[in-house]
């Protein structure tokens, strides 16, 4: 079920192939994928990170104190 | 593009072009919607298929085979090789020429295509899916349809819109990561597949000749064993290790659903075809020819269903997918399961007991035998699937 924990999962700019396996592990239809963009939609996502572990290129990323608290320029 | 069409297929694939020329074919209008700019690219496979399965649906064309092959080279963890004796020959493919031609196919019957047209949800009236919602140009647009062919490949989220529940467990994902390499020594008409732990747990690596001096190599690794380290990780030291001087011509990512076909496949006018279905040969994980067999049969259907306007009759794909191969798949998938419980010490075993059998007996028949001898009731669903 959703909740409202703060969002967890970061996707390292620059660095995906827009490949969808990600998205095909999402129980909560929480990925947005199109050709070369790609999106975690917050209201959905429940951080149960089976996206992080399926990424075949390590570009999904889980972040235990939340995403917001990262730093905005993300050295890749 | 108009606002009406009697069948829509989301996804540009084998899939998909299977199913919108076959729908097409059998006198309905088509339109074939893909999100990326191309057909055919980027490819995301490992392109092998046997000449059999491809001749269903279309006259082989050197254009898009880049190499014929004539025999499989299986790696035990040790290093053992085994070769089986094989029927037949198969297809290294140029995907990108290859989804070209089976989209071409699906145009030649009247189907229109349109790349760059992403669909973001679908159109639904009480309940009942009327149509796709497209962003096309920065505009997004409706177009209606009685029937919509979810084709959207493993990332498929039309069939969850639709209430079918396509997400694939992680135990069945493979995580799969894959360079084309070139300027290597690689024999030109030899599958080699690599298995082991180390290689790639929970899945396996297959070098697949490209032509002279290249080659697709790639992996797949379960998602569950790749919690611990990503399939890219394992293909680098691979090629690091075997190919150290090779040159990179292509490098991607992809996952492939190795599960049975998901249990709902036809609901509210929505049918899934290919990956979007989990029609991958689970043992495999071979997804083009069976892909074009549920999209041939989808469009077949879904076209009848459209002359007789009855709705109800697309029902008739999910019957006539499981006739034809879901039954296949299910017995395979139970295959897969038992494997994927083998130690590196049982596959080294099996491969030497391979290597005992009479060259007349070692086929992949034989060889899956003397690797379920201990497991009497596979033994049984393996042979319901050869005799077939």
């Amino acid at each position: 079920m959703p909740h409202h924990q703060p969002l967890m999962i970061h996707i390292v700019p620059g660095k995906c192939d827009f490949c969808g396996c990600c998205v095909g592990v999402c129980p909560e239809d929480a990925i947005e994928l199109m050709e070369s963009r790609i999106e975690i939609i917050e209201e959905r996502c429940t951080n149960c990170r089976k996206c992080v572990w399926a990424c075949p290129w390590e570009v999904i990323e889980f972040h235990r104190e939340g995403v917001a608290n990262l730093p905005k320029e993300v050295t890749l | 593009m108009k606002d009406f069409y009697d069948i829509i297929v989301v996804g540009a694939g084998p899939a998909g072009s299977t199913a919108a020329r076959f729908a097409a074919a059998g006198g309905a209008s088509v339109l074939m919607l893909e999100k990326d700019r191309d057909v055919g690219y980027p490819v995301r496979c490992g392109e092998a298929v046997s000449h059999e399965g491809v001749v269903q649906f279309i006259e082989p064309d050197p254009k898009w085979i880049a190499a014929t092959v004539t025999r499989f080279r299986l790696v035990a963890p040790n290093g053992k090789e085994v070769v089986p004796r094989l029927d037949g020959i198969g297809y290294v493919l140029e995907r990108r020429i290859f989804d070209y031609e089976i989209a071409k196919q699906a145009a030649h019957e009247g189907a229109e295509i349109i790349t760059k047209a992403y669909v973001y949800d679908l159109l639904k009236s009480e309940g009942k899916v009327e149509g796709v919602k497209v962003l096309y140009k920065d505009e997004k647009i409706d177009i209606h349809a009685r029937v919509v062919v979810a084709a959207d490949g493993v990332e498929s989220r039309v069939g969850k819109w639709a209430g079918i529940d396509t997400t694939c467990h992680i135990r069945d994902m493979e995580s799969c990561a894959q360079m084309t390499i070139s300027g290597i020594d690689v024999e030109d008409d030899v599958l080699e597949f690599y298995f082991g732990d180390e290689v790639s747990p929970g899945g396996y690596l297959w070098v697949f000749p490209k032509g002279k001096h290249t080659a697709n190599v790639g992996l797949g690794v379960s998602v569950e064993c790749a919690k611990k380290k990503a399939a890219i990780r394992y293909l680098e030291e691979f090629i690091a290790k075997r190919f150290p001087r090779a040159a990179v011509l292509t490098h991607i990512a992809g996952g492939v659903p190795c599960a049975k076909t998901c249990d709902t496949i036809v609901k509210n006018n929505v049918m899934l075809v290919g990956d979007a279905a989990h029609q991958v040969n689970p043992v495999s994980g071979g997804g083009i020819i069976s892909g074009m067999i549920g999209g041939r049969i989808a469009g077949e259907v879904a076209a009848e269903a459209i002359r007789r306007n009855d709705d109800s009759f697309l029902l008739e794909y999910e019957r006539r997918w499981h006739k034809r191969l879901g039954w296949r798949h299910e017995v395979f998938y139970r295959i897969k399961e038992a494997i994927s419980e083998f130690s590196d010490e049982t596959l080294n075993v099996i491969a030497e007991s391979a290597l005992k059998l009479p060259e007349q007996k070692r086929t992949l028949g034989g060889i899956f035998r003397t690797a379920l001898w201990n497991r009497p009731s596979l033994l049984l669903d393996v042979a319901r699937v050869f005799v077939s």
